[in-house]
Formats: C-alpha cells, sequence, structure tokens
C-alpha cells in the first residue's frame, strides 16, 4: 500500500494532465468552428484585433529591437574567435526570423494579451456576466471565444513580421554603429541570405502561437474558479500555459521546417 | 407555467437538490426563499440550461426545457442577476438594448437605443445614465439597469436572483416596488430567490421554501405567517431556535 501510493498519486495526475489536454483540446476545436458559423461579433472582433495587435505593438517592438542589438553583439564576439565576424546580418536575420522573432513575439502576447484575455473572462465568469451572455440567447464562445481567436489568428502573424523586422533592424543599427559594418553591404547580406522557408516559418509559428495564446486566454478565464483567487490563478494557468506551449509548438515547427 | 419534476442536482459529493417539485403557474409571481446555500440559485439556473439537473425535468408550459430550439426558448425569458452582471465594456443603453442588438430580436441601432432610454426611464433613471459605463453607477443603479436589461425584450418570464442584496432598505423598498409593478404590468410569470423577507411580502403571490434539497411548504404568501411548518416559521422569524440548524 505503501509502496503503490506515490505511483496511484502520478496515475491520478497523470489521468488529470490528459484530461486538461482533452478538454483544452476540444475548447480549441469549438472555437475555430465558432469562427466560421453565424452569427458573426464584428464589433468584437475589432476590438480584439485592436487589443491583440495595434496595442502591443509598442512591447513587441521594443523587445525585438534590443534583442537583435544584442544578438548582433554575441555574434560579433563570438564569431571573431573563428574570424567569422563578418557573418553578423546573415545569423541576426536566420536567427531573429526563424526563432527569436515569433517565440519573443509568441511570449510577449502570452504575456501581455493571454493573462488579458484570462483575467478578463474569468471576471465576467466570476460576475456571472458569461451566465447573462447565455440568458440573452448569446453563446459565450461565439460572442468572447472566436473574435479573440480569430484576431489572434491574423493579427500576430503580422506582429512576428514585424518583429522579425525590428530585430533585423536593431542588429543593423549595432552592426554599423558599433561594429563598423558597411549600411549597405549590411542589408544586401542579409536580404540575400534570407530564403521563404524561413519567412513562411516565421508567419506560420506567429499564427501558430497567436492561437495558442488567445485560446489558453480563453479557456483558462472560461473554467475559473471562484473570487478573487480564481480570477488569479486563471490568469498564472493561462499565461504559463500558453508559454509552455509556445515553446513545444515552436520545436515541432523547427523539427518540421528545418529539421530535413 | 413551469414545473419542476423530481429535480436533483449534486456537485461532487453535494446533494445540492434532492427531489424538488414545484409548479409556478402561468402569470404569478412565485418566490422561492431558503437559507444560503441551500441551492435555490441552482433551481433558477437549472430552468435556462445554465447548470444541467442530474436527473428529473422541468417543463415549461408544458415542453422540456432542454429541448427544442435554445434562442427561442431564452427569447422568453429575462433575468435579474445578483450583482447585475452588467458587461463592462458596455454602455448602460448598449447593456439593456443586448438582446435587441443582435440574434433573433435585432432592431436597428436607433430603435434599440430608444426602447432602451425608455426602460431605464421605467425603472426610474433618466436618459443621461444611458452613455455611462456600468462602473460609473452605484449599486442600487447597478440593479435598476440590470432589470431594465432583464424586461428590454418584453420576456414572458423573468428571474430575479436576490434582487435586494446590499442596497439599503429605501433602495430594497424601491426595487421591489419596481418588480411587483413590472410584473404585474407586463403579467410576466416570475420566479424569485430571496432571504429578505420584506422583498417577499412585497413581490410574492406565492412562496415556496427550499430546504436540504426539497421543497418544504409552498403556498400563497398570505398563508405564509400561519402555516404551521416548523422550517417556515423558525425562516420568516429568524430564530437561531428550530429545526434549521444555525452554526454560530
Amino acid at each position: 500500500m505503501i509502496l503503490t501510493a506515490p505511483l496511484a498519486a502520478l496515475g491520478r495526475q497523470t489521468m488529470a494532465f490528459m484530461a486538461l489536454i482533452g478538454r483544452v483540446a476540444i475548447f480549441a476545436f469549438q472555437g475555430l468552428t465558432h469562427i466560421f458559423r453565424p452569427p458573426f461579433y464584428g464589433r468584437e472582433f475589432l476590438v480584439a484585433l485592436l487589443n491583440i495587435g495595434w496595442l502591443s505593438l509598442p512591447v513587441v517592438g521594443l523587445t525585438a529591437f534590443f534583442t537583435g542589438g544584442a544578438l548582433a553583439l554575441q555574434i560579433y564576439d563570438g564569431g571573431a574567435r573563428f574570424s567569422a565576424e563578418a557573418v553578423v546580418p546573415q545569423i541576426v536575420a536566420i536567427g531573429m526570423v526563424r526563432e527569436l522573432g515569433p517565440v519573443l513575439v509568441g511570449l510577449m502576447i502570452a504575456a501581455r494579451v493571454t493573462s488579458s484575455i484570462a483575467a478578463e473572462i474569468a471576471t465576467m465568469k466570476v460576475t456571472e456576466q458569461i451566465d447573462a451572455l447565455t440568458t440573452l440567447s448569446t453563446h459565450p464562445m461565439k460572442y468572447l471565444t472566436a473574435p479573440r481567436l480569430l484576431a489572434a489568428l491574423i493579427v500576430v502573424p503580422l506582429l512576428v513580421g514585424i518583429g522579425d523586422i525590428i530585430g533585423i533592424f536593431g542588429g543593423f543599427i549595432v552592426g554599423i554603429q558599433q561594429l563598423g559594418f558597411n549600411p549597405a553591404t549590411y542589408i544586401v547580406n542579409t536580404v540575400n541570405f534570407l530564403q521563404f522557408t524561413d519567412i513562411l516559418s516565421s508567419l506560420v509559428k506567429g499564427m501558430v502561437f497567436g492561437g495558442i495564446a488567445a485560446t489558453m486566454g480563453c479557456y483558462f478565464g472560461m473554467n475559473s474558479g471562484r473570487g478573487a483567487q480564481g480570477v488569479g490563478a486563471a490568469t498564472k494557468g493561462s499565461v504559463q500555459a500558453a508559454a509552455v506551449l509556445i515553446l513545444a509548438a515552436n520545436f515541432m515547427l523547427t523539427s518540421l521546417f528545418f529539421a530535413s | 407555467m413551469i414545473e419542476f419534476q423530481d429535480v436533483h442536482k449534486s456537485f461532487g459529493p453535494k446533494r445540492v437538490l434532492r427531489g424538488v417539485n414545484l409548479t409556478v403557474p402561468k402569470g404569478e409571481s412565485m418566490v422561492i426563499i431558503g437559507g444560503s446555500g441551500t441551492g435555490k440559485s441552482v433551481a433558477l439556473k437549472c430552468v435556462l440550461g445554465l447548470i444541467h439537473p442530474d436527473a428529473g425535468t422541468i417543463l415549461v408550459d408544458g415542453k422540456d426545457a432542454t429541448q427544442g430550439d435554445r434562442d427561442a426558448f431564452l427569447a422568453r425569458f429575462g433575468m435579474l442577476f445578483q450583482g447585475g452582471a452588467l458587461f463592462d465594456s458596455l454602455t448602460v443603453w448598449q447593456n439593456v438594448a443586448f438582446r435587441l442588438l443582435r440574434g433573433s430580436l435585432k432592431r436597428p441601432k436607433a430603435e434599440a437605443r430608444e426602447i432602451a432610454i425608455e426602460k431605464l426611464r421605467r425603472v426610474g433613471l433618466t436618459p443621461d445614465v444611458a452613455d455611462l459605463f456600468p462602473s460609473e453607477l452605484s449599486g442600487g443603479m447597478q440593479k435598476r439597469v440590470g432589470l431594465a436589461r432583464a424586461i428590454a425584450a418584453e420576456p414572458e418570464i423573468i428571474f430575479f436572483d436576490e434582487p435586494t442584496t446590499g442596497l439599503d432598505p429605501i433602495m430594497s423598498g424601491v426595487i421591489n416596488d419596481l418588480i411587483r409593478e413590472i410584473v404585474v404590468e407586463m403579467g410576466a410569470t416570475a420566479m424569485t430567490i430571496t432571504h429578505d423577507m420584506t422583498s417577499v411580502r412585497a413581490i410574492a403571490d406565492k412562496v415556496a421554501m427550499l430546504h436540504d434539497g426539497v421543497i418544504q411548504w409552498t403556498g400563497p404568501v398570505g398563508e405564509m405567517d400561519n402555516s404551521g411548518d416548523p422550517y417556515l416559521t423558525q425562516f420568516i422569524s429568524g430564530s437561531a431556535e428550530g429545526p434549521i440548524e444555525a452554526v454560530r
């Protein structure tokens, strides 16, 4: 009995975790199907576009800019060890577009958007606003989840694209100001080195990460516990889950695009 | 008419409803009383499909509440939530006209706003509150807006969940009178849950007492004080002594 108790506890935790994955998957599927089925809530969609996209631009831009600059410094310093300082433009471009751009934007969206969606919807749940929606003949999945999910699927790839460009620009500024690169050469090397697959993988990652961020926010919000503690737990859980899933999905997508 | 037939509902090991049987005749105002946590809200939410009963049937005008077109079913109901449950992101008039701005009851925006302002007037609010946000209103005003939203689409059945909780006695009286007037004026069937006995006397045609997951007593409000039922008598008097266990 004493020996089997830890195994039983582990089994229970595993079962609960698998059940959670199942519930989240069903939730995500329902959210996606509601995007294509009327009624459509245009106002909610536009508000979500604004909140997820436009208002995230400053944080995404600053993160990408500083990361691009730091990346240029690191590559220059590391490359100097084997006389490969000249690869800075190429490695900054590939590093930003393939990995850092999508991942950092995804994590910033998880921090900024997932938390805000989860807290908002959880508060709505705690204050019976979700029940009120239902009694007013409005499906909460359709009114709350579908517009946010659609907006994230559209706008996060755009944010990733912008983040990639600003990140490369950050590397460019450091490259020409601090590391002595010729501006024209830097740009030519960057543009010539990037391939279509690099850009495509970046945007696909952005779309997947956007979907994860919005789904986690909505799922944890809709399933929040009671009171302020419930809202806090939902917000924390949503950000944790979104961040871990984004990093896991990034690994899988990188394997898919580049492992061969 | 709303009929509960042997309705059961448990949350984990906690059996909240243990066979509720109750009939709310059409056009009457039924008030369900009972202590906190006795399942009054659960019973109400079961009718609307917000909570699904484990067993038993709920009939609305003879039809199973869980069957048929859900939108058409819900369009017959209005509900005033305990905390108002107003949508923070929408203005007062958009809250009141929520149902009239979307779905099967959709009207042109100007007409919906006009109806919202008329309903706000009906509950004693002036048109200048229409463009405020719920967070800018007092508790009593939020209740009134919630009431205006509940009646905006002229529902046949209105539910009131603890309509006077958190309000001062004068505002409670105002809300009670408003509810009574509106229910009579609209000829609606009303179900109210409360533990405020002043509300009961102001709103009810009939009273039902929910205790231990079943209806302990039901009858006209006039017979409530002389019912002879020990549970009801203790509840009305607010005494700690009696069959209802009071934890001190």
